[in-house]
């Protein structure tokens, strides 16, 4: 059986498409052939995050007009070729998806794949609805900010009318100082607002834009980096492993951080 | 609240930033969920006030009635201090609460609500 998972969070700039290839990569890497579909073809990126921007021949779009197989749109990983990259359209082409295009081409995916991973665009418009027509289960992409998290409400909204389950969130750009000294919404916060299960928790980490420069996503080259970590965990959670997620607030033994948590003791 | 909330308050600081979002937030998501503006709130709160005062007195000083929420369940809350219960409930048209009372009810949510628009 197939899996299909929706990579959303309303908000822009999260890390939606940065968790994408990484996830792709990682879940490739475990052994587990991967579809990735960038349903943000306005402004599509994910090929330029898997370092693939200049192999891309056809999109879905030719797919489903029939002016080409599947097979000559789906873009094969070098390094990792149980990873493929399908883009839904070309950034020219603005209103030719549906959502029964979407179902379409997923289910030709599903065929194929063990995982389809569907990178959805910001927003909750068009855009949205499209990604979120073929998905059975999401990803919720946060940071521990009040704009990101009110908007991650509003998705959690949409996606429980849609009976999309089940609905985890990545808790992403974490700041485990900020979060000692109170000054950064706390994962329980985070977790306790929303209401939904952590699969994931990626600490803000500077070689992530080392890696987005060179195109190569720090799952690639088994990166020892806290991110590159963190999303390999949350690809081994996905895949059923049982990996605990450490709270890096909690984690710091330094005289600060222990009396700052004895300052977070609830007194009533 | 926090032993460092309770310090924070002691010293007359301000509060560090995560309850302010914190807090922020659960006000701002109450609202979001049930969408409800502030206006159709203030609206109901007045009728609700009316109802209640056919049968009893209340204590329109402690008034409260807001939106909360928790796991992703929003309440909403109303609490009416009773003042005293009234011999026999007067009719609808007689129960509007005194004029008085009812510029209270104007002035007093908006400062409530403001924050969740904001």
């Amino acid at each position: 059986m197939s899996r299909t998972i929706l990579i959303c969070s309303g908000k822009g700039g999260v890390g939606k498409t940065t968790l994408t290839a990484n996830l792709g990569i990682a879940l490739a890497k475990q052994g587990a052939s991967t579809a990735v579909l960038d349903a943000d073809f306005g402004l599509r990126n994910l090929d330029l995050l898997l370092g693939l921007e200049n192999r891309i021949v056809y999109t879905a779009q030719e797919v489903l007009a029939e002016s080409c197989r599947l097979e000559q749109a789906l873009v094969k990983h070098k390094q990792e070729p149980k990873l493929s990259l399908l883009p839904a359209g070309n950034p020219r082409m603005l209103e030719w998806l549906t959502p029964d295009d979407m179902k379409k081409i997923v289910g030709m995916l599903e065929e194929r794949f063990e995982f389809v991973l569907i990178d959805c665009p910001a927003g909750i418009e068009d855009g949205f609805k499209n990604a979120a027509a073929a998905a059975k289960e999401a990803l919720v992409v946060t940071t521990p900010e009040v704009s990101a998290v009110r908007d991650a409400d509003r998705v959690i909204g949409l996606l429980q009318t849609r009976d999309i389950q089940p609905i985890q969130l990545v808790l992403n750009r974490v700041r485990p100082k900020m979060m000692v000294n109170q000054e950064m919404l706390a994962v329980s916060d985070v977790t306790d607002i929303l209401a939904l299960p952590l699969v994931g928790l990626v600490l803000e980490d500077e070689q992530v834009i080392v890696s987005t420069n060179r195109g190569e996503p720090l799952t690639l080259n088994g990166s020892r980096s806290p991110a590159g970590l963190a999303y390999t965990n949350v690809a081994r959670r996905l895949r059923g492993e049982d990996v605990p997620i450490i709270d890096p607030s909690k984690e710091s033994q330094g005289f600060r951080a222990r009396l700052s948590r004895l300052m977070q003791t609830k007194i009533f | 609240m926090t032993l460092r909330d309770f310090i924070d308050r002691l010293l007359g600081r301000q509060t560090a930033s995560a309850t302010t979002a914190r807090q922020r937030l659960q006000l701002v998501l109450a609202h979001d969920r049930s969408d409800l503006n502030p206006e159709l709130l203030e609206q109901m709160r007045r009728e609700i006030l009316e109802v209640v005062s056919r049968y009893v007195e209340i204590d329109l000083e402690e008034v409260d009635v807001s939106l909360e929420t928790e796991e992703r369940v929003t309440a909403l809350v109303a609490n009416l201090p009773i003042k005293r219960a009234r011999p026999t409930p007067l009719e609808a048209a007689e129960a509007k609460p005194d004029p008085e009372s009812k510029a209270e009810a104007a002035t007093d949510t908006p400062t409530d609500t403001a924050t969740a628009s904001a």
